[in-house]
């Protein structure tokens, strides 16, 4: 017999075959197709597509945007999340509020801003180029476009976790005789260190799959400003299919890696981690 | 009151340093650049034809998007928490894969899926009806991106809902579906409310996962992101900056909306 709570047994089994459709219709099937169609001629000409010199420039440099995006991020979430859930002061809410900003914005937009304030007819513009600085179609314009897209994730994460622990236990260090390092370091660094590290893979997973602020201030010169996603798009576009897919491919493995780690850290840690 | 703790000082410092250069000065270039062409001039790009058509493909799919997202949100959500079944853990991690998937590669996913001769495009153009390359497409990528924030609206609250209410309608006599249309719903109407607007919120300035699929027909499937490109590769930054900024205005007004209906909702319940 059913309890007073459930629905009948045909409505639930009808509502979980519809979700089972859903889960094949709107996750399984596109990352089916990308699969396949990399591999339409076979294992060979998708491998050789990867190790096209263009698409290990592309690779190299979405590895070094990251490399400098995420560290920055991360240092500056982490104090973001260490003074808004640790302390009271003025201008809080607005604080919060101002770091989930970027998620708002448009990717272009992020893109764009960067152009108005330092491109040909920018804000700065024309003393950089007087200076023969160059920084968009350039890499710091590129890292700039990754740091302002994946802006909130670290903090994000770390906020809601650091506030349900409290200040307790840093207090405790405190009137032990730590110093603030000492008990960033060996107390508040441990009870985060997960959730720091679910953090950093999203903001990551984000920072070399961005396309639509990097497209804006890339260039799109071939070995030098491309990122990966932005060689999927150029490798489309002149029709190179199963190369624009095996690229396509190798960055849709990083993602199933990134929810991989977060399942796996959502387990160890018995907690939903906030997503994006 | 005295801060026993120490570290206040420096990671506001810090906070403030990293937020103002990445996000505040930028986003204020933007607020003030438009203004070059005079109020006219930014009234006569952002009303220019083919602006107003991506404007409103932009925000028409994007609302038509969420809205869609809401029921599928809402089963996916609903079976997740209170159903066991094979695949649960499978489907659970899997809603999140619009986040984590690069957007270029959703586009081209998308693109094979519901092209022409693609694996849903087949039989649904057997049907008499066109996804990619029309603004239906639009609709469809939209949905992809959007649907994780309504899933991981409701979710949470779902997890935490007392059973207790659910069984004195019971015991009141209510059928199941009353207890759902009455009890269930409106316990969930604010969660719902603002999955809906994060969804909304993420698909009006979508650009990797849209382009792709849309096929960029001027005045048919181009979207207002699109335009704020073709303004920048001809140099023209002002009128990209007023596309944006109108961008941002419109859905900051929406969003207020959204945050009006939710309170009104929560006050319901209260």
């Amino acid at each position: 017999m059913r309890g007073p709570t459930e629905e009948p047994a045909w409505l639930r089994r009808l509502l979980c075959l519809l979700a089972a459709a859903v889960l094949v219709v709107f996750f399984l099937l596109p990352l089916a197709a990308v699969f396949t169609e990399a591999l339409r001629r076979g294992l060979a000409p998708a491998l050789a597509a990867l190790a096209d010199p263009d698409a290990l420039a592309a690779l190299r440099l979405t590895l070094l945007v990251a490399a400098i995006a995420v560290p920055v991020n991360t240092v500056g979430g982490i104090a973001a999340a260490w003074a808004i859930a640790k302390f009271e002061f003025r201008g809080k809410r607005l604080l919060t509020t101002l770091i989930d900003l970027p998620f708002s914005v448009s990717p272009v937009i992020s893109g764009l801003v960067y152009v108005l304030l330092f491109g040909a007819q920018g804000w700065f513009g024309p003393w950089l180029q007087r200076h023969g600085i160059e920084i968009i179609f350039a890499l710091p314009g590129l890292v700039l476009a990754t740091i302002f897209v994946t802006f909130p994730f670290v903090a994000r994460t770390l906020i809601p976790l650091m506030q349900a622990q409290g200040r307790a236990e840093e207090e405790a260090a405190a009137t032990l005789g730590s110093s603030g390092w000492q008990s960033f370091r060996r107390v508040t660094l441990p009870n985060i260190r997960w959730a720091l590290l679910s953090g950093v893979l999203l903001c990551n997973a984000r920072a070399m799959g961005e396309f639509g602020a990097v497209s804006v201030v890339s260039g799109h010169v071939r070995g030098e400003t491309n990122t990966l996603p932005l060689h999927v798009e150029i490798l489309y576009n002149e029709y190179q299919f199963v190369g624009a897919f095996a690229v396509a491919a190798l960055l849709a493995l990083l993602a199933l890696v990134t929810l991989g780690a977060k399942a796996l850290l959502e387990r160890l840690t018995g907690r939903k981690l906030a997503g994006a | 009151m005295k801060q026993p703790l120490p570290g206040l000082g420096l990671a506001l410092g810090l906070t403030w340093l990293w937020l103002g250069l990445i996000v505040l000065v930028p986003l204020a270039a933007l607020v003030i650049r438009p203004w070059e062409l005079g109020a006219a001039g930014v009234w006569a790009v952002v009303t220019e034809p083919r602006v107003l058509a991506a404007l409103r493909l932009s925000f028409g799919a994007a609302l038509l998007a969420a809205l869609v997202d809401l029921p599928i949100g809402l089963l996916v959500a609903w079976v997740v928490v209170r159903y066991r079944f094979p695949g649960r853990r499978l489907l659970d991690a899997a809603v999140d894969l619009p986040f984590a998937l690069p957007t270029a590669v959703a586009g081209l996913a998308l693109t094979a899926l519901y092209a022409p001769n693609g694996w849903l495009g087949a039989p649904l153009a057997a049907l008499g009806i066109k996804v990619a390359f029309t603004p239906l497409g639009v609709a469809v990528a939209l949905a992809f991106v959007g649907l994780p924030f309504v899933v991981r609206s409701v979710e949470p609250v779902l997890r935490d809902l007392a059973r207790d209410a659910e069984e004195a309608a019971a015991m009141l006599g209510a059928t199941r579906a009353q207890t759902w249309w009455r009890v269930l719903l409106p316990a969930l109407g604010p969660a719902l409310a603002s999955g809906v607007a994060l969804a909304f919120a993420r698909a009006v300035g979508e650009y990797g996962s849209v382009i792709f699929i849309a096929g960029n027909t001027p005045m048919l499937s181009e979207i207002a992101p699109l335009l704020i490109v073709v303004q920048l590769e001809q140099f023209d930054y002002a009128a990209a900056a007023a596309i944006g900024l109108a961008m941002l205005a419109l859905s900051f007004l929406l969003l207020l909306g959204f945050n009006l209906l939710q309170r009104r909702l929560r006050r319901g319940l209260a």
